[in-house]
């Protein structure tokens, strides 16, 4: 059960602009007719996008006027599902993943460089700048790459606490930080290169269909 | 050892094109018209001969699941819902699809919607694979416009549509009823079954939830046939898996293999073996975190797939290995699990919500030794009170962890605690 306490940042009127209303209605419009209720969670998404990164009650309650639902309705989604903040976060929102394919391969020692690094004394703090917040989240589904951490929408992986502070602090000085992972390794193939998939059989390249038949191992 | 001409997932690790020329490159969109052609009844027909068993964790026959969908509709449409909601720890082999090969999935959609006359079709995507979502999204746009789904889909003159719709962090919506519930906008709390989604699933109208790699694989059995399929693997547990490997392995992976490949050949093959050798290997979870652990003795020869694993009081789940060697505090490593299930629980079931919390509060005394030796019996009464008394399987998925740690590694338990006492009794 995610734990939501209700702390509140500053509130202030909520609408969505020109674009998220037009990104809005593409989503509610992949839906039967008087099922717009099925949005709730992309518009969410979108409200939190444009009120940085976290969802006042204004913001929901804007939402569930958006799609004509009681905001008890709203409220209580945005309250279950944990990418949704309820206070204010850093410009980077650090997710370090705690689960235990992570944490066999040292994902504490990334939380404690993430910590230490983004000058944050606890998990939901925002560092000084306003640039970082860190939380620990449960498994973000990439367990051959760990231990790895989300920052806003991008994944970073084969972390060690070096390359996290180095994250970190390239992110600061406003540089690129390549995303995926960090040790230079083709997504989840094994570290040093793939060792299937090299003896495919060859195909036409319009019609992919085989002439010949591999005999890879 | 599995040969590549027989391996499906050819973009695996993205070394190619995730995009529709890339993905007719590699077979994928070859004579789909004619794949449809065969009619409903000869492509279920065609799944329900290849065995193929769903690749979600369940294992459930995939053909069977698909007959259950109405034949005539009663003026309610159909829907195919796949379960793109990958949470389960251990487990990161649909995102490669997702990413890498998406126009796989969008052909075996397309097919399996044919199969079970569904017009529409949603991919729910867990909302963490923001990158994923946008690929898949850009190939659904591609498919669109080649006119391979939409209107006329594939020159067939069937109307398919396919839709993304992204979730927001929450475990419990891998849960195929939690799920529709979070399609329709609520929250992710399962429902009660019956009744069962084929009948009323969706905004109340027959719906199929599969799982990304189950629809995947279907457009390449339908295209070779089913004895290539049964001829991969074991009876019963037919055809290649992607194994997701994690943890103490020199080169962690996903790797596309045959159903039933022996575990040690799976990890010293692929994974570049356990760190520190075969010999320090101390357990293995063997389908994500859900299924129990197996200690080392039983690693050595068993086999990969449903009926082996089930055999050995576990599972194969969604195939996601995860390794420990002997350097791990395998009570911590549990623990850390029952943190999981405390956190994932939707809070709908009283046995859930409330034992999840107690058994992760009881394994933290655990992990410190801190307890006294009759709270394991108590802490067992309570995973079995838990099991089976859940409205979803999330209950009984947090008990088994535990009960796998009891099972095999007792002992370490009740010497953690006495050594606890001993220290407790030196400080006096």
């Amino acid at each position: 059960m995610k734990v939501t306490s209700y702390r509140q940042g500053e509130p202030g009127d909520f609408v969505f602009t020109a674009e998220t209303k037009q990104r809005a209605d593409t989503v509610i419009a992949r839906y039967p007719a008087g099922r717009g209720a099925s949005a709730t969670i992309a518009l969410l998404d979108l409200a939190q996008r444009q009120n940085g990164g976290w969802l006042s009650n204004e913001a929901i309650e804007y939402v569930a006027n958006y799609l004509g639902a009681a905001p008890i309705r709203v409220h209580e989604v945005a309250s279950f599902y944990s990418m949704f903040n309820r206070q204010p976060v850093g410009k980077y929102l650090i997710q370090v993943c705690r689960t235990t394919p992570c944490w066999l391969r040292g994902s504490d020692d990334i939380t404690g460089a993430c910590l230490e690094r983004a000058g944050v004394a606890g998990f939901r703090q925002v560092s000084e700048d306003g640039l970082f917040s860190v939380i620990e989240v449960e498994c973000l589904g990439a367990c051959a790459n760990a231990p790895m951490v989300q920052i806003n929408d991008d994944y970073y992986e084969d972390l060690t606490p070096e390359r996290m502070a180095g994250i970190i602090d390239a992110l600061r000085a406003g540089k690129a930080v390549p995303k995926g992972s960090q040790s230079g390794r083709m997504a989840s193939a094994p570290a040093g290169g793939a060792k299937t998939l090299q003896n495919l059989p060859s195909r036409d390249a319009k019609t992919g269909k085989t002439d010949a038949k591999g005999d890879g191992a | 050892m599995l040969h590549d001409r027989d391996r499906i997932f050819t973009n695996l690790y993205g070394q190619d094109d995730w995009g529709l020329e890339g993905a007719r490159r590699r077979g994928v969109w070859d004579g789909t018209k004619k794949l449809l052609e065969l009619g409903r009844d000869a492509i279920v027909q065609t799944v329900k001969d290849s065995q193929l068993r769903g690749r979600g964790g369940a294992g459930f026959p995939a053909g069977l699941k698909w007959s259950f969908m109405p034949k005539e509709s009663d003026g309610r449409p159909s829907y195919l819902v796949v379960n793109a909601d990958e949470s389960e720890p251990g487990s990161c082999k649909d995102r490669e699809i997702l990413r890498n090969d998406p126009h796989r999935l969008l052909e075996g959609c397309l097919v399996a919607g044919l199969a079970m006359g569904a017009g529409n079709c949603y991919i729910y995507i867990r909302g963490e694979y923001f990158l994923e979502s946008e690929q898949l999204q850009g190939a659904i746009d591609q498919a669109y416009e080649a006119g391979l789904i939409g209107k006329n889909a594939c020159g067939s003159g069937f109307d398919f549509n396919v839709y993304v719709h992204r979730g927001a962090g929450a475990y419990i919506c891998g849960e195929e009823t939690a799920l529709l519930e979070s399609l329709e906008g609520k929250k992710g709390q399962p429902r009660l079954k019956p009744p069962f989604p084929a009948a009323c699933g969706i905004y109340g109208c027959p719906t199929t939830v599969n799982n990304v790699e189950t629809i995947a694989v279907v457009p390449e059995i339908l295209r070779r046939g089913s004895d290539w399929w049964v001829g991969i693997g074991r009876p019963n547990n037919t055809g290649t898996k992607i194994y997701s490997i994690s943890g103490h392995v020199e080169q962690p992976c996903n790797v596309e293999e045959a159903m039933g490949i022996p575990l040690k050949q799976l990890i010293e093959k692929h994974a570049g073996g356990v760190i520190g050798g075969w010999d320090n290997l101390l357990a293995i979870i063997p389908g994500g975190s859900s299924v129990p652990c197996l200690a080392r003795p039983v690693c050595d020869s068993i086999l990969m797939d449903f009926d082996s694993l089930r055999e050995a009081q576990s599972g194969l789940g969604t195939a996601a290995v995860i390794v420990m060697n002997k350097q791990t505090d395998i009570i911590a490593a549990i623990q850390r699990l029952s943190h999981f299930y405390m956190h994932e629980s939707c809070g709908q079931c009283t046995p859930c919500r409330e034992g999840t919390g107690w058994m992760y509060r009881v394994m933290t005394r655990l992990v410190e030794g801190r307890a006294e030796l009759e709270e394991i019996d108590t802490l067992l009464d309570v995973t079995h009170q838990v099991e089976g008394h859940t409205i979803c399987a999330l209950g009984d998925a947090a008990a088994w962890p535990i009960q796998g740690l009891l099972r095999h590694f007792r002992p370490e338990v009740e010497s953690r605690i006495l050594d606890f006492k001993k220290r407790q009794r030196a400080a006096e």
